[in-house]
């Protein structure tokens, strides 16, 4: 593919993704930070995220799947992720995770599941969206193109 | 015999009869209803019937008893009584005469026997006793009705009399003489009941006296109806067609008869009511039918009484009305409780209305706070976003752009830090209005307030003024109270100030005054509206009596309140008089073409109304147009005896110094005087420097003060304003937009182009003023300057030229620096970066990397105890939750590390601290205890209440998550020396 075929695929991708609300403000943030000196910022703070969200989930999954469950611990979780999220600019994810909170206050053990396969969906959603973009970006790259910055926020 | 008992009976009767009723009163009694037991047949003797109430005319009476259709009933029914009583008494005598007659029969009878017998005798000498026995067998049957006993009794007496010789002489004699004696005992019985019944004849005739039996009749039905009534609150009448008294019942007491009887209620009487009782009566008779009314009577004989009247019409047997019959009932007691049930029950109705009022009125209120509480959400959520794209566009302003783009870039960073301001301010006003806002209450220090404000306000600074400040020596060196709302106010005004001057000065002068209430008259007299001040004090006055509390529970000697207050004036375009009234209201501006012309959202002046009048002073405003404005504001503070101790010792050694009129450390400030000249416009463009050039006037201070304070005492204002923490971002966005026109001649006169466009305009600035040239300002030479401006960092700048300044004047400007750090600190702030959360950890120090900062990094609470064990930080960044040890409690134990110099706390928390005693000992020498670490708490909501437990733990101020630059760059233009 062209490259500027691709820099375009790759601004209208970031503009869905915005429009959408998968990403906010926070994420471009992460995309201006990135430049020569730092090239792979955006990939490397994002793998972060898959990796922390992954054992994230995991340890919520966990602590809702005891018998009591103890809601001080999984608040816990639900803060460090909604923290990772909205660092990455997750949106989705973060808004899930304020409602997880509630719930958690409630102590609501029911509503926390539902909202756990809620934030497992949309965090799954967004990593597929996120890698497709990082895919692109590599492309981008790898064609010999600049990132195109993006110019407008949802 | 039989009629004995028959008159026994008859009198058992009248026992009966005489004991359930007096004895002359037999069952036609029960018409007048008196039934009286006959155990209380005393009663009405012992109860003395109070003849006195009762005043008849007789004769009157006699006649209305004649001839009044009531009199006839009554008559006649005594009659009737009467009659029936003679009925009965002739009942009774016929009874005994049948009894009578009966035992005359019986005597007939007897005789015929006898007569028969001696027929017999006669006729069969010796015949058969069988016809005696058949006879007496058949007198027992035909005389079944006489009592048989005593008959037998008799007989059979007679019989054994007889027994003796049956058919002899002796015995016929005998028995003749035996009948002729009982005949003779049968005629005296007869005699005897004759005279009985004469005897009860006699006295029938003796009892029938119908008068003496009426009248005591009508006495006891009078006495009777005494004994009910006397007692009654009735007064009972009779007055004739002409209503004149005729009789009258319970009258009042101190009126005798003659008073009365014969004479109208209004002859009477005197006073309210009386009148009224007459026509009514009068209406009655007129009318001839009944009524009843209620009349209020207020008369010298009784006062004030309500009497229930109820007045009948009396006929005549003709059907005239000849008069009418009165009885009046007193209801005073009842009347009034029923006005007052009435009025109760109005008042519940009243307070039902009001209360369904109110509820209305919460409901409204919870609608409009939820509106408000809406509103404030809505514009938290649209901060974030658009703070993207204004840090966004920063960034963006950063990179390398012609021209055009540049201006554009400017119009559109301008815009956006406007959109921004009015959201900071919806918030800020929500906060006030619905109470949110606490206020706080920290030591601080006024000239170091102002003397900031001012630097803050030079470092914007796009025009030729001058600013200058005054604190006037009676201003303690110490208060208390919300330094940050303070001083949000002050720079409020002050841009303001600055915003609507465009040439001359804009100043702060502060100054102890008395209790306001006499201040306030005088204010009032320079103001050309004064309609702001009434809400104003009553605030205050409000707020006062609150302090007054706070001062009963502390010693009055320790903490005495001082009133400071602080005029901020300019030389601007003053304000028309007619925008006076709106000046202080919510989205309100002078005119369109203001708004148009200078931008600024309206709310900056409500807020620091509401603001001040939070903190229980007042603001107040004079201004005329083309000459200037004074904004005058006046605060109660707390006075803090307790300032220049030791705790202060070592800030007084870098920054308060100078501060001190009696310091004697500094000239510059000798008397409390800042002087920011225009010269240094160009050079806070870039690198926002304020420019501190103290300038100590020779002559007397106050005396020039005052001088400069009456060439403003005319002015006129337009305020906006900015958040202090925001401020000086903001000033920095919304420069460019004005400076834009510079920019151009910028362009030209640009010599230096290597650097980014804060370095033209720096040269711009000093190529403008030459003249008021600061001659160090140029002095930007070392290796680092290059190095961080390729990297665009104006902060870098800022602090190279910080390092060509003097010692005094960089410390007086970082308060967080300390004196023995300096050759480190001011190469590269350190800065410690407390997160937990590995993804806020990368994009934090990238990000702090971008603003040209490394940070250390730690994980916890009590790894960030460690970190400044070992390590003096310039500025720490702590997240608030944290497992281990949270950034509160560390927090905490850092400020109690400052004020002891000792870890005993965090040892007490259980924190293994790494550095061995000896270690400790002169890292705590090298960081001097009291010195106050900048902590910056990273919190994941904005919200005031997780602010409020930031500042009451020691922390400084606060960033919200997700951390940008943008705020990451505020927090660090406010904390870091530059």
């Amino acid at each position: 593919m062209e490259v500027d075929q691709l820099q375009r695929s790759f601004l209208e991708y970031s503009r869905l993704l915005f429009h959408e609300g998968f990403l906010d403000g926070q994420f471009s943030q992460l995309q201006l930070l990135q430049d020569e000196s730092n090239p792979d910022f955006v990939l490397e703070v994002v793998s972060l995220f898959f990796e922390d969200s992954e054992r994230l989930l995991n340890d919520l999954t966990i602590a809702l799947d005891q018998q009591n469950v103890d809601f001080k611990k999984l608040d816990a979780h639900v803060h460090q992720f909604k923290g990772s999220s909205s660092s990455i600019g997750a949106q989705r994810v973060k808004n899930v995770c304020i409602a997880f909170r509630n719930l958690c206050d409630e102590q609501n053990a029911e509503g926390c599941l539902r909202c756990l396969q809620q934030v497992k969906q949309e965090y799954l959603l967004v990593k597929t969206k996120l890698e497709a973009l990082l895919r692109l970006e590599q492309q981008i790259v790898a064609a010999g193109g600049a990132i195109p910055m993006l110019n407008e926020f949802c | 015999m039989g009629c004995e008992i028959e008159i026994d009976q008859s009198e058992d009767m009248d026992i009966v009869l005489s004991s359930m009723w007096p004895e002359n009163i037999n069952e036609a009694g029960r018409q007048f209803n008196i039934e009286r037991p006959g155990a209380d047949q005393d009663m009405l003797e012992e109860v003395t019937i109070n003849k006195e109430s009762n005043i008849v005319d007789f004769k009157r009476l006699m006649e209305l008893t004649n001839y009044s259709d009531k009199g006839n009933w009554q008559l006649a029914n005594l009659i009737k009584n009467w009659e029936y009583r003679q009925a009965n008494a002739v009942r009774l005598l016929r009874e005994e005469l049948e009894n009578l007659s009966k035992q005359q029969e019986e005597v007939e009878l007897k005789k015929l026997e006898i007569l028969e017998e001696h027929r017999f005798e006669k006729d069969g000498y010796g015949g058969d006793k069988r016809p005696i026995s058949v006879l007496d067998e058949h007198l027992k049957y035909l005389y079944q009705d006489a009592p048989r006993r005593k008959n037998d009794v008799i007989f059979r007496d007679e019989k054994i009399e007889i027994d003796a010789e049956y058919d002899s002489v002796i015995y016929w004699k005998q028995r003749s003489m035996n009948l002729e004696k009982l005949l003779e005992a049968s005629l005296q019985r007869e005699q005897i009941l004759l005279g009985k019944l004469q005897e009860s004849i006699e006295n029938l005739e003796r009892q029938s006296s119908p008068v003496e039996e009426l009248s005591q009749v009508l006495m006891r039905a009078d006495n009777f109806l005494h004994f009910v009534l006397q007692n009654a609150p009735v007064v009972i009448g009779h007055q004739d067609k002409e209503l004149r008294y005729r009789f009258i019942f319970n009258h009042f007491p101190s009126l005798r008869e003659e008073d009365i009887i014969g004479k109208t209620d209004v002859e009477i009487f005197k006073g309210a009511g009386v009148k009224e009782s007459q026509d009514f009566k009068r209406e009655v008779l007129e009318r001839g039918l009944p009524a009843k009314r209620e009349i209020t009577f207020e008369t010298e004989l009784f006062g004030t009484k309500i009497f229930l009247i109820y007045v009948e019409p009396v006929f005549s047997k003709t059907g005239e009305t000849i008069g009418v019959n009165y009885m009046g009932m007193e209801v005073t007691d009842q009347v009034r409780k029923r006005e007052k049930m009435a009025k109760l029950r109005e008042e519940m109705a009243v307070q039902k209305a009001k209360e369904t009022e109110l509820n209305k009125t919460i409901h409204i209120t919870e609608e409009s706070m939820r509106a408000k509480q809406m509103l404030a959400t809505m514009s938290h959520e649209i901060r974030s976003p658009l703070s993207g794209v204004v840090s966004m566009a920063e960034i963006l302003s950063h990179t390398k752009l012609d021209k055009e783009q540049r201006q554009l870039l400017n119009v559109m960073l301008s815009s956006g830090d406007l959109v921004l301001q009015l959201i900071n301010d919806i918030l800020d006003l929500s906060k006030v209005e619905s109470g949110v806002m606490k206020l706080e209450a920290t030591k601080f220090r006024p000239r170091e307030v102002v003397k900031h404000v001012l630097q803050t306000a030079a470092a914007s600074l796009q025009k030729l003024l001058t600013l200058e400040g005054h604190v006037a020596d009676d201003v303690p060196v110490e208060v208390i109270g919300d330094v940050l709302r303070i001083r949000q106010i002050l720079t409020n005004l002050v841009s303001n100030a600055i915003k609507f001057t465009h040439e001359g000065k804009v100043g702060i002068k502060i100054y102890v005054v008395p209790e306001p209430h006499s201040l306030t008259k005088q204010d009032s007299q320079k103001m050309s509206s004064d309609q702001t001040t009434d809400s104003a004090t009553m605030g205050k006055e409000l707020l006062m009596s609150e302090m007054e509390e706070d001062k009963v529970s502390h010693p009055d000697a320790e903490e005495p309140v001082v009133w400071i207050r602080c005029d901020v004036y300019d030389t601007g375009i003053g304000i028309p008089e007619h925008a006076m009234p709106t000046l202080f209201k919510k989205y309100m501006q002078v005119g369109a073409d203001t708004a148009r012309k200078y931008g600024g959202t309206g709310l900056g002046l409500a807020i620091c109304k509401q603001l001040v009048e939070l903190m229980g002073g007042y603001l107040t405003v004079s201004s005329k147009e083309h000459y200037g404005s004074t904004f005058t504001f006046i605060l109660p503070y707390k006075v803090s005896l307790i300032s220049d101790s030791s705790d202060d010792s070592d800030e007084l050694s870098h920054t308060e110094n100078q501060d001190f009129p009696n310091d004697g450390n500094d000239d510059d400030l000798h008397s409390g005087i800042f002087l920011f000249q225009p010269h240094t416009l160009a050079s806070q463009r870039s690198g926002r420097i304020p420019k501190l050039s103290p300038i100590t006037y020779g002559f007397n201070a106050s005396q020039r003060l005052n001088g400069l304070l009456e060439d403003s005492s005319s002015p006129s204002s337009r305020i906006t304003y900015k958040e202090t923490s925001l401020e000086e971002d903001a000033y920095s966005a919304a420069g460019p937009m004005e400076a834009s026109s510079d920019l151009e001649v910028s362009q030209t006169h640009s010599l230096l182009s290597n650097n980014s466009c804060s370095a033209e305009k720096n040269e711009l600035g000093h190529s403008d003023m030459n003249n008021h040239f600061h001659p160090y300002a140029h002095s930007t030479s070392s290796s680092r300057v290059s190095e961080n401006t390729n990297k665009t960092s104006e902060t870098s700048v800022s602090q190279e030229r910080y390092q060509t300044h003097e010692e005094r004047d960089r410390a007086s400007e970082c308060s967080s620096s300390n004196n023995a750090e300096i050759p480190t600190a001011e190469l590269k702030p350190k800065i410690l970066l407390v997160e937990d959360n590995k993804i806020i950890v990368t994009v934090t120090k990238s990000l702090m990397k971008q603003l040209g900062h490394n940070v250390d990094v730690v994980n916890n609470g009590a790894e960030a105890l460690r970190a400044v064990q070992r390590q003096s930080y310039d500025l720490i960044l702590m997240d608030v939750c944290m497992p281990v040890m949270d950034g509160l409690q560390a927090t905490r134990l850092i400020r109690s590390f400052e004020e002891t110099g000792s870890w005993d706390d965090a040892v007490k928390a259980g924190i293994e601290l790494q550095l061995p005693p000896e270690n400790s000992s002169p890292n705590s020498q090298q960081k001097k205890p009291g010195k106050r670490i900048p902590i910056i708490a990273m919190t994941a909501n904005a919200l005031s209440e997780s602010a409020d437990d930031c500042f009451a733990n020691g922390m400084d101020s606060f960033v919200s998550k997700p951390v940008t630059l943008q705020n990451l760059r505020q927090c660090l233009q406010q904390y870091l020396p530059e």
